[in-house]
C-alpha cells in the first residue's frame, strides 16, 4: 500500500538563548491511506510538534531543521504559507483539543462551515449550506437544521467537538490531524466522540493521525501506534502488539504503569525518575538513566529504529538480530 | 464495626449564581440556585479510601471542599472523629480538627506558591500549627518529609519552578503530610499528571497510607484509578450519590444504570474487541436539573416515577447503596446492560 | 546571613532572569536606565553636587541676573547655562529643581502604591460589599480628572492653613493630592490579579490549614501581584512628575523658593518672550528627558514581565 503520509528524519528546533532546543530528533513515520495511526507520549515528547509541523502551523521561533514531510508523494513542508493553506483544509483536516479556540466565536457555526467549503470547492451557497447540514448530520449534532444557526458558545464542549469534526472533514481530506481530540471532554463524551471518529474514517477512508496521552483512546481507535520520548520515537508497530507485548523498555513501562479496570494489582509498575527537559537530554539512549536494562553501548551510542519481529523499537537490546 | 472517621450526612451546597441584584430586579429575574451538592451521605472509615467518581460538574470537587472546610455545607453535618464541624465557630476552635485533615490538589503547578522555596511551602503547616518550634528541628523535619516522598532534603533550597509535574505532586504530599494528618483529601490528585508519573504517585500514595496509617477522600474521573486506589467507591451525577459500595461491588455488580453506563465507557486496554455502548446525551445543565431522579433524561429505564419521584438511597442484597427506582422494583436486568439497552 | 544569602541568591536570579536578558538585548532601555539613574544619584546627591546653593539667598548676586548661557555671547562659564531673574545659576535650579520633582514623585508613588495596594488585596480578596464600596469610590474617583482632584485637595489645604504654613506644607500637600488621585489605578489592577489568585489552589492550601486572611493576603498573594504593580508604579512615577511640574507651572505647586522643574518653567514662562530662552528652555528639556526615560522604562518592564510577548 502506497503511503499517504511519509515523514522522514523531522528535526524540529526552537533557538532560545541558551542555545538551540531540539523538541522533535529524527522522526520518521509514515501513514497509510485511511490508516489510524496513535501518536502517544508523556506532556513534552514532541507529539503535538509533530502534528503541527505536518500541517504547516508550526509557530516561530520553533521551526523544521532537517527532514521531509511528503503528502501523497509531494513534498509539503517547504511550501509557501499560500500553499499549504490550500492542503490544510482540503487534504488535511486538523481537530485540536479545545473545541473553544478551534471555532471563530462571532459567527454562527453553519456560517463557518460554509465558509471552509466554498473555499476549498466551487459549490454555491446554498449547496455548501446543504452540504453544511449534512456534516452536522454526519457528526450526529441533533436538530441540525436548527443548530446550523447557533453560535459556538450555545453548544456543550462534547457537540463543540462534533462541530469541529465537521469542520475538519467539510472537503474530504485524505488525513485528519486529532490532536488530544477527547482530552477535554468527559468519560462519556469521550466515548461518543472516538465512536464518531472511528465511524467517519471507516466511511470516508480517511487517514488519521490520532495524538494523544491515553493509551486507551489508542487501544480502542488506532491499528498502529508510535509510542514517542523526549523527541523521538520509541517503538512504532501495530497497536496490538505494542499494548500486549511492548519491546522497548519505554513503553513496556508504560504499559505496566496504566492502571486497568480489569486488573486488581497491589502496585502499579513504575519507571523511576521523569523524561528529562529538552535541555537536558542525555548523550546516547534518551531513555538510559531511567532503563532498567541499560547497558553501555545505550549511554554512549543513540539507537536506530531496529526490527524487534513484529513492532521496530530504537533500542540497542535489539542489535543481535 | 470500628466508628467512622468521617460521617457525612445530608449534605448539600448551593451556589447563588444569579445576576447581580440590580439587573435581576430590572429583568425581573428569579434567583439562580446551583445545586453543586443536594443531599448526599457516606461514611469513612479509619485507614481506608473512599472513591468520588463522576463527571465535570457532579460535585465531587465541590464535596472535597466542603470536607476541608473551604466551604461552608448549605444543609447536612460533618462529622470529624465524632466532632460536628459546623458547630467549631472560630479560627481557634477549628486548628486542632484542621491539623488532621489536609487535601492535596490537582494542579501541581498551581498549589505551590511560586514565591517560595519549597523548605518554605513544606513547612507552613509546621509554623502554623505552632507543631514544632525549634528552627534547626523544623529543617530536620522537613528533610525527613522530602525523603519520604522521595526528593532529596537538598530540595528544600529550591524553589518550584525548578521541579517537574511529578515532583511537584511530592513535594504538594510533603506538605500535606507535614502536619501529620489522619485524613487526606485528594481533588484529582494524579489527573494533571502523566500516566508513568501517575503511576509513582498513585504508589507513594498507597505506601503512605499503609506506613502512616492515613485515610484517604479521593476524588477523581477516572475509574481505573478509582479502581486502583480504592477501597470503596461513590459514583456521583449531578450532586448526588448515585451508588456508593465496596470497590469489588461497584465494579464486578454495578447496579445503578449510570454506573455501568460510565464502566461501560473505559476504553477496553486489553484489546478484548468488546464493544463500547457510549452513555447517550450528555449532563444536563445542573443549574436546571430533571425532575425526580437526575439520570431520567439519559436512562433507558426511566418510567413515570423516574420523572417525578426523587429515588432514596436503598441498600442492595450486594452491600451497595443505590439510588434508583428500577434498581429497587427489581425492573433492571442484573446481567450487562447491553442486552437491554 | 540568611539576609545576605537571600540578597545575593536575588541577584544570581536576577542575572539568570529573562527580564535582564531583554534588559541588556534594548540598547533604547539602557539609555533610559542610565539616564533615570543619572537623574535619581543626582538629584538625592544634590545639595553637594550643585556649583552653586541657589537655597543660599545670601550667595546670591542680582548682577549676575539674566546671563545667557555659558557658549553664548556675554554668558559665563561659572554659569554653564545662563541664570535666571535673580541671578540663579539655571544649572544648580534645575537640579535642586529635579530634585524636588523626584521628590514629590516618590513620595506620591509610594503614598499611592501603598493605598491601591492594600485596598486593591482587601477587595480582591474579602468580596462582597466589602469589594463593592471600595470599588464604587474608585469609580467616582475616576469620574474626575486627577488635576482637578488634585487642585480641589490644593486648594482647600490653602482655605484651612495660614499662607506660612501652607507654603512650609507644600511639599506635603502636593503628595497627598496626587497619591490620593492615583490609587485607583494600583487598586484595580491588584484587586483583578487577586481575584485570579485567590482561586489558585496555593492559596486554598493555605485556608485549609486555617492561615489568617491577612496572613494569606500579604504572604501568599501579595509576592504574586506585584510584577504588574511595579510597572505602573514606574510609569505612575512618570506621571506624577508631570502632575507636580503641571500644578507647579500653574502656581499652586511647591513655593518659588524651593522650585521645583515646573516652578521653574512658570519663571522661565514669563521672560521667553523677551529673548531670556535659556530659562524655561533647559528646565522644560531635562524634565521631557526625565519623563521619557522613565516611561520608557515602565514599558519595558510591562513587555518584560508579560509573558506573553516573550
Amino acid at each position: 500500500m502506497a503511503a499517504l503520509l511519509e515523514v522522514e528524519h523531522l528535526r524540529i528546533e526552537f533557538p532560545t538563548r541558551r542555545g538551540t532546543l531540539v523538541a522533535v530528533d529524527d522522526i520518521s513515520l509514515q501513514i497509510a491511506e485511511g490508516e489510524v495511526l496513535g501518536v502517544v507520549g508523556e506532556s513534552g515528547a514532541g507529539k503535538s510538534l509533530t502534528g503541527t509541523a505536518i500541517i504547516g502551523l508550526l509557530e516561530p521561533p520553533g521551526r523544521i531543521a532537517a527532514g521531509e514531510i511528503r503528502l501523497m508523494g509531494r513534498r509539503i513542508d517547504n511550501l509557501p504559507y499560500e500553499e499549504m493553506r490550500k492542503i490544510r483544509g482540503k487534504q488535511i483536516g486538523a481537530v485540536f483539543q479545545d473545541p473553544l479556540t478551534s471555532l471563530n466565536p462571532l459567527y454562527s457555526v453553519g456560517r463557518q462551515l460554509v465558509e471552509t467549503i466554498q473555499t476549498h470547492t466551487d459549490m454555491s451557497p446554498t449547496q455548501a449550506r446543504t452540504r453544511a447540514l449534512e456534516l452536522l448530520h454526519e457528526v450526529g449534532i441533533p436538530a441540525a437544521e436548527r443548530r446550523i444557526d447557533h453560535y459556538p458558545h450555545q453548544f456543550s464542549g462534547g457537540m463543540r467537538q462534533r462541530v469541529v469534526i465537521a469542520l475538519a472533514l467539510c472537503v474530504n481530506p485524505k488525513l485528519v490531524i486529532a490532536d488530544e481530540p477527547t482530552t477535554a471532554l468527559d468519560v462519556s463524551i469521550q466515548a461518543q466522540i472516538i465512536a464518531l471518529l472511528k465511524r467517519l474514517c471507516r466511511d470516508h477512508g480517511t487517514a488519521i493521525m490520532l495524538i494523544t496521552h491515553d493509551m486507551g483512546v489508542i487501544a480502542e481507535t488506532a491499528d498502529r501506534v508510535a509510542v514517542m520520548y523526549a523527541g523521538r520515537i520509541a517503538e512504532i508497530g501495530p497497536v496490538r502488539s505494542v499494548i500486549k507485548e511492548a519491546k522497548h523498555p519505554y513503553s513496556h513501562g508504560l504499559m505496566g504503569s496504566i492502571p486497568k479496570i480489569n486488573d486488581e494489582k497491589e502496585r502499579l509498575d513504575q519507571i523511576e525518575g521523569s523524561m528529562p527537559r529538552l535541555t537536558e537530554i542525555p548523550p546516547g539512549c534518551a531513555f538510559n538513566p531511567r532503563c532498567p536494562h541499560v547497558f553501555d553501548r545505550c549511554r554512549v551510542e543513540r539507537p536506530e529504529l531496529l526490527d524487534t519481529g513484529v513492532t521496530q523499537a530504537s533500542c540497542w537490546l535489539y542489535a543481535h538480530g | 464495626m470500628a466508628k467512622p472517621l468521617v460521617k457525612v450526612a445530608g449534605l448539600s451546597r448551593y451556589f447563588d449564581v444569579s445576576a447581580p441584584w440590580l439587573n435581576r430586579v430590572l429583568d425581573g429575574q428569579p434567583r439562580l440556585m446551583l445545586r453543586a451538592v443536594d443531599g448526599i451521605d457516606f461514611e469513612i472509615n479509619k485507614g481506608e479510601t473512599l472513591a468520588l467518581v463522576g463527571e465535570s460538574g457532579c460535585g465531587k470537587s465541590t464535596v472535597a471542599r466542603l470536607v476541608v472546610g473551604l466551604y461552608r455545607p448549605s444543609t447536612g453535618s460533618i462529622v470529624f472523629d465524632g466532632v460536628d464541624m459546623a458547630g467549631l465557630g472560630g479560627r481557634a476552635e477549628m486548628a486542632p480538627i484542621r491539623r488532621r485533615l489536609q487535601m492535596i490538589f490537582q494542579d501541581p503547578y498551581a498549589s505551590l506558591n511560586p514565591r517560595w522555596r519549597v523548605s518554605a511551602i513544606v513547612s507552613e503547616p509546621i509554623r502554623a500549627f505552632n507543631l514544632i518550634k525549634d528552627e534547626a528541628a523544623i529543617v530536620a523535619r522537613v528533610g525527613q518529609l522530602l525523603r519520604q516522598v522521595g526528593l532529596s532534603p537538598v530540595d528544600g533550597e529550591k524553589y518550584p519552578h525548578e521541579f517537574s509535574g511529578g515532583q511537584r505532586q511530592r513535594i504538594s504530599i510533603a506538605r500535606a503530610l507535614s502536619s501529620q494528618p489522619e485524613f487526606l483529601v485528594c481533588d484529582e490528585p494524579t489527573s494533571a499528571l502523566d500516566v508513568s508519573v501517575q503511576a509513582q504517585i498513585l504508589n507513594l500514595m498507597k505506601d503512605l497510607q499503609r506506613q502512616l496509617g492515613l485515610t484517604y477522600l479521593f476524588i477523581s474521573h477516572n475509574l481505573a484509578v478509582v479502581r486502583h486506589i480504592a477501597d470503596r467507591v461513590g459514583v456521583m451525577y449531578l450532586g448526588r450519590l448515585a451508588e456508593i459500595g465496596p470497590k469489588s461491588t461497584v465494579f464486578s455488580l454495578p447496579r445503578h444504570p449510570y454506573t455501568r453506563m460510565l464502566l461501560d465507557t473505559i476504553p477496553d486496554l486489553d484489546m478484548t474487541g468488546r464493544q463500547r455502548t457510549p452513555v447517550a446525551g450528555e449532563v444536563p445543565n445542573p443549574i436546571n436539573p430533571p425532575s425526580g431522579c437526575a439520570f431520567h433524561p439519559r436512562c433507558p429505564f426511566a418510567n413515570d416515577r423516574c420523572r417525578s419521584e426523587r429515588p432514596e438511597p436503598k441498600l442492595n442484597d450486594t452491600g451497595s447503596i443505590t439510588a434508583c427506582h428500577a434498581v429497587e422494583e427489581g425492573r433492571l436486568p442484573a446481567g450487562p446492560l447491553t442486552a437491554a439497552a | 546571613m540568611a539576609i545576605w544569602r537571600n540578597f545575593t541568591d536575588l541577584v544570581r536570579r536576577f542575572l539568570a532572569s529573562d527580564v535582564y536578558y531583554s534588559f541588556k538585548r534594548s540598547p533604547t532601555v539602557v539609555v533610559a536606565f542610565a539616564l533615570t539613574m543619572l537623574f535619581m544619584v543626582s538629584a538625592a546627591f544634590a545639595p553637594w553636587i550643585v556649583p552653586h546653593n541657589t537655597y543660599e539667598v545670601a550667595t546670591l548676586n542680582l548682577m549676575d541676573a539674566f546671563l545667557p548661557p555659558a557658549w553664548v555671547q556675554g554668558g559665563k562659564l561659572t554659569y554653564l547655562l545662563g541664570t535666571d531673574d535673580q541671578g540663579r545659576d539655571v544649572f544648580s535650579t534645575i537640579i535642586l529643581g529635579a530634585r524636588v520633582s523626584l521628590l514629590v514623585g516618590f513620595a506620591s508613588v509610594a503614598l499611592a502604591l501603598t493605598m491601591g495596594v492594600a485596598l486593591g488585596l482587601i477587595a480582591g480578596y474579602v468580596g462582597g460589599v466589602t469589594d463593592s464600596v471600595i470599588m464604587r469610590v474608585a469609580d467616582v474617583k475616576l469620574s474626575f480628572p486627577a488635576i482637578l482632584i488634585v487642585l480641589l485637595i490644593d486648594g482647600v489645604a490653602r482655605g484651612i492653613l495660614p499662607r506660612d504654613v501652607h507654603d512650609k506644607a507644600a511639599v506635603y500637600v502636593i503628595v497627598l493630592a496626587i497619591g490620593l488621585s492615583t490609587w485607583i489605578q494600583y487598586a484595580r489592577t491588584v484587586r483583578g490579579l487577586t481575584l485570579v489568585e485567590k482561586n489558585k489552589e496555593y492559596v486554598q492550601a493555605a485556608r485549609v490549614i486555617g492561615l489568617h486572611p491577612m496572613l494569606i493576603m500579604f504572604r501568599h498573594v501579595l509576592p504574586n501581584v506585584m510584577g504588574p504593580v511595579l510597572v505602573i508604579g514606574t510609569l505612575g512615577l512618570g506621571i506624577a512628575v508631570l502632575t507636580e511640574s503641571t500644578l507647579s507651572f500653574l502656581g499652586v505647586g511647591v513655593p518659588p523658593t524651593e522650585p521645583s522643574l515646573g516652578t521653574l518653567i512658570r519663571i522661565g514662562n514669563n521672560f521667553l518672550f523677551s529673548g531670556e530662552w535659556w530659562m524655561a528652555i533647559f528646565p522644560g528639556l531635562f524634565l521631557v528627558i526625565l519623563v521619557l526615560s522613565v516611561n520608557l522604562l515602565g514599558d519595558w518592564l510591562r513587555d518584560a514581565l508579560n509573558p506573553k510577548l516573550r
